[in-house]
């Protein structure tokens, strides 16, 4: 801590405004990657004393997951795997927090843009290089789209966001359940549909064979240019400006003459873009093809990931990765020791309710500061 | 004469800026004590360090002669210190009566919350200081003034002997705060201490016994009020010498630059707010807009720069018509706007001031290029403007809005659109909530621009400010345009009748 003490840019000021009152104002950056790591801290040490409290040993538990995540290259890149959709989805959550929205129709538009990844796999046949730009695009386009609903609702009739997202995931839900078995069904089963054809994933055998045979796909170069092409829109274009300025005050933005509702549609566009990727990267890229009646718990998982990223670009990237190794490292710990997997869940969602709670280990960071100031 | 509060030598930093710098203040029993400095000045970091919000660095306080540590609010109240904040902090769906136990409700068999004999009580010292409140009145339902009044009856009820005012007239109309006069002196001659924060010179002078003056969180000294005159006052405050008087050159009128025509407008409420209203502002004059608040004034300028749609009639800016124009094209072809709520409208209070002074020409270069922000071109905008307009913050451009005052942030919202250089500037409520340096340089750009050849529209509810600074003043009654008057000759009198909605001539 003390060395991030002497940047002024990474300390908290105290301002005071005219009414006497005490405002913090937190400015971002090292603070905030403090904050999220105690969270995560603290999330561990709340799964060690579940551990404990079902009699097994945690040392051995986190042992096992982090070798199920990390032991060899395979399972590094499953982890990885795992991850990258997250990052599409909190990515989505993030740019939508930025700009004042909240996101929460990110499930529905990654079921879009896996149907529609799906759809033109299974229909086109293109070379791989072309092949695979023409997916993602769809994907895209499909994502933004699906979200163009809920932003316009919320423009035009001030209808919110959660409200119209929540229902077009489930329109979403029953839209893949329909197109799926009618048009694009498995040989045998019913409830999926057929293999994406190897032309056609972001699976790549120089990639799995690198891995040795892991799930790890293209997907997650994708989401790394997308985490570097986020950070530059909010922070240093017109555009990331505008989309800010609405999300933080429309009343200000609307006296400037920037335009409102465009900036809501645009936002949740963007958003349904990154949620519409996630969907390829998870349907085309981790899996093989897509099964209906499961509604993809990456969508809502984004949420968690931005708000333990601090809802800025790369804390998701990082986050993401982490959630991706507790979830892809659970099932060896279950097999190795008995622990039941869903303490992994219990974990990361611990680690929610601090970080969403960070105000408490703010003021824990505040207490210490002053004790210490005190003793000297 | 014994002190009650004595807070010696208190210093406190905060990164990039000494709020209070070796600052003594001695608060005697039974006075009302003021503490006077511009905005920003460290008045509220000192008042705050009083009752415990915040932790000096340094420096002893003594509370009737003991010393002690005050490290939360929960101590100064225990010491018998309360604070009537300038933002009251009640609950509006309360009774008065719910309101002021809030924290501390009486039980009766342990289970229930006795609310009658705390209204009882309430009222008896209600009756006791002259506050006049009715105990079971809802807070939504009862004025301004009356909320106030609640808020001292809270402090009063906690049995505080001292009292902390803070900048209480900001929200009260004239009436009020003759009214608020009274309790305080009813206050002190009932033994209780006062101090007053406040920046409004005639105030101390109508009621302090004495006030101690800081600049930029430096004490600069304590004199007794009566022996001292305001504009004495304003110098020690300012650290030089002020004109209450605005100079002026005389006028040059030129042409017609903003012209509206029958415009007819709704309010928020879905009736006419601005009935068949024309007006027009020439090159090189300050048209004052005066009117009690919401009779039109709103809708006025919100339709002028595009705000609020127009139902019917027409707007034209340098003979174009704008009445349909987007809000960013009127900004493009001349027009600026000093908007009344600064929080609200006239800043993204979570981005830098920096930030915040491009707020209508981001877009445009050199502060981007290509849809790329050019982050040097913005600081040394933003630079510039704190500069000439004297912002200050504890960083700069850097400094994010929420964390300033609301005196600087209404300055940089100036500065941002005097430097828009328009045509025509239109300035509500400018100088709302600053002292009088500020004030006195607010008044001296507004002219510059007139004198520049450019137009004023100034809407303001303080009729001296319009009287002071105003060519030609119309004055709004219901939506309507009474009358205009050449300020030079009219009266305040005369502009009374007329804002209660008597026309010249319909008066006997």
């Amino acid at each position: 801590m003390s060395n991030l003490e002497n940047k002024p840019n990474n300390q908290e000021m105290e301002g005071l405004t005219e009414t006497g009152k005490i405002k913090k104002v937190r400015i971002k950056g090292n603070r905030n990657l403090v904050v999220s790591l105690l969270a995560i801290l603290f999330g561990l040490i709340a799964g060690a004393i579940y551990m404990l409290a079902i009699g097994k040993n945690p040392i051995t538990g986190y042992y096992f997951i982090l070798s199920g995540g990390l032991k060899n290259l395979e399972r590094i890149g499953n982890t990885l795997a795992t991850a990258t959709p997250l990052i599409f989805t909190g990515l989505s959550a993030a740019f939508a927090f930025r700009t004042g929205l909240f996101n929460i129709g990110a499930p529905g538009q990654m079921l879009m843009g896996g149907l529609c990844s799906t759809a033109l796999a299974l229909t086109l046949n293109l070379p791989q290089y072309l092949f695979l730009p023409v997916i993602l695009l769809g994907s895209m386009l499909s994502g933004a789209l699906w979200a163009i609903v809920p932003g316009f609702l919320k423009a035009k009739f001030n209808v919110h966001e959660v409200v119209s997202g929540i229902m077009l995931n489930w329109t979403a839900y029953w839209i893949v359940y329909y197109i799926i078995p009618t048009y694009f069904k498995a040989e045998y089963l019913e409830t999926e549909s057929a293999m994406i054809p190897a032309n056609a994933s972001l699976k790549v055998g120089w990639l799995s064979s690198l891995f040795q045979g892991s799930f790890i796909n293209l997907g997650l170069f994708v989401a790394i240019v997308a985490v570097v092409l986020i950070a530059f829109i909010l922070d240093k274009t017109v555009l990331g400006y505008e989309l800010k300025s609405v999300g933080y005050n429309r009343h200000a933005a609307e006296y400037a003459g920037i335009s409102v509702n465009k900036n809501i549609i645009l936002s949740m566009m963007i958003a349904g873009a990154l949620s519409g990727l996630a969907g390829a990267a998870f349907y085309v890229g981790y899996a093989s093809n897509m099964q209906i009646g499961v509604m993809p718990s990456q969508g809502f998982d984004g949420i968690a990931v931005s708000l333990l990223g601090n809802n800025t670009p790369y804390g998701v990237l990082g986050a993401a990765i982490f959630f991706g190794l507790l979830h892809s490292g659970k099932g060896f710990m279950n097999a190795m020791t008995k622990i039941p997997p869903e303490i992994a869940d219990t974990i990361i969602a611990t680690i929610i309710y601090f970080s969403a709670t960070s105000i408490f280990i703010e003021r824990m960071l505040d207490a210490l500061k002053r004790r210490k100031r005190g003793a000297k | 004469m014994e002190y009650v509060v004595e807070m010696q030598n208190i210093r406190k930093a905060f990164p990039g800026i000494v709020a209070n710098d070796n600052i003594t203040f001695n608060l005697k029993k039974g006075e009302i004590h003021a503490l006077l400095g511009e905005n920003g000045a460290g008045k509220s970091t000192l008042m705050s360090i009083l009752f415990g919000l915040i932790q000096p660095d340094s420096g002893v306080i003594k509370i009737r002669g003991k010393e002690v540590k005050i490290s939360n609010p929960n101590v100064a109240n225990d010491l018998g210190i309360g604070m009537v904040h300038q933002h009251f902090k009640l609950v509006h769906n309360f009774t008065i009566t719910e309101n002021i136990i809030l924290g501390l409700e009486p039980k009766k068999a342990k289970l229930f919350v006795d609310i009658k004999s705390a209204a009882q009580r309430i009222k008896e010292v209600s009756e006791k200081y002259g506050l006049n409140v009715d105990p079971y009145a809802k807070i939504e339902d009862i004025s301004v003034g009356m909320q106030q009044r609640v808020e001292i009856l809270k402090m009063l009820y906690r049995n505080a002997e001292i009292l902390i005012f803070d900048e209480p007239t900001a929200v009260l109309t004239p009436q009020e705060i003759t009214e608020l006069m009274k309790i305080m002196k009813n206050l002190v001659s009932e033994g209780k201490s006062i101090i007053l924060i406040t920046h409004k010179l005639k105030e101390i002078k109508a009621v302090a016994d004495r006030c101690t003056v800081i600049r930029r969180g430096k004490y600069i000294g304590t004199v007794n009020v009566a022996s001292t005159d305001e504009a004495e006052m304003a110098r020690m405050m300012v650290g030089r010498e002020i004109s209450f008087k605005v100079d002026k050159k005389p006028q040059e009128k030129g042409d017609v630059i903003l012209s509206v025509e029958n415009l007819n407008v709704l309010s928020n409420k879905k009736v006419l707010g601005l009935k068949n209203f024309s007006l027009s502002v020439h090159r090189g004059e300050i048209l004052g807009v005066a009117g009690v608040e919401g009779n039109g004034q709103a809708e006025l300028v919100e339709a002028i720069t595009g705000l609020r749609r127009v139902e019917s009639g027409k707007i034209f800016l340098n003979g174009t018509d704008i009445t349909n124009l987007p809000i960013k094209k009127r900004i493009r072809s001349g027009i600026a706007h000093i908007p009344e709520d600064r929080q609200k409208r006239g800043l993204v209070l979570d981005y830098s001031i920096e930030d915040n002074m491009v707020l209508e020409i981001y877009d445009t270069p050199p502060y981007s290029k290509n849809g790329i922000l050019n982050p040097a071109a913005i600081r040394k905008h933003a630079e510039k403007i704190i500069e000439s307009f004297d912002v200050r913050s504890g960083k700069g451009p850097e400094a994010i809005a929420r964390s300033l005052s609301g005196g600087n942030q209404q300055k940089a919202i100036i500065g941002r659109e005097i430097e828009l250089d328009p045509d025509i500037l239109i300035a509500v409520q400018p100088t709302r909530g600053l002292d009088v340096g500020s004030i006195e340089y607010i008044h001296k750009r507004l002219v510059e621009q007139r004198d520049a050849g450019k137009a004023v529209l100034l809407v303001s509810l303080e009729l001296d400010e319009i009287m002071n600074l105003s060519d030609r003043i119309a004055i709004v009654n219901n939506g309507e345009l009474i009358g205009i008057v050449n300020a030079s000759e009219t009266d305040e009198n005369e502009i009374g009748l007329m804002m209660a909605g008597l026309r010249k001539g319909e008066r006997a």
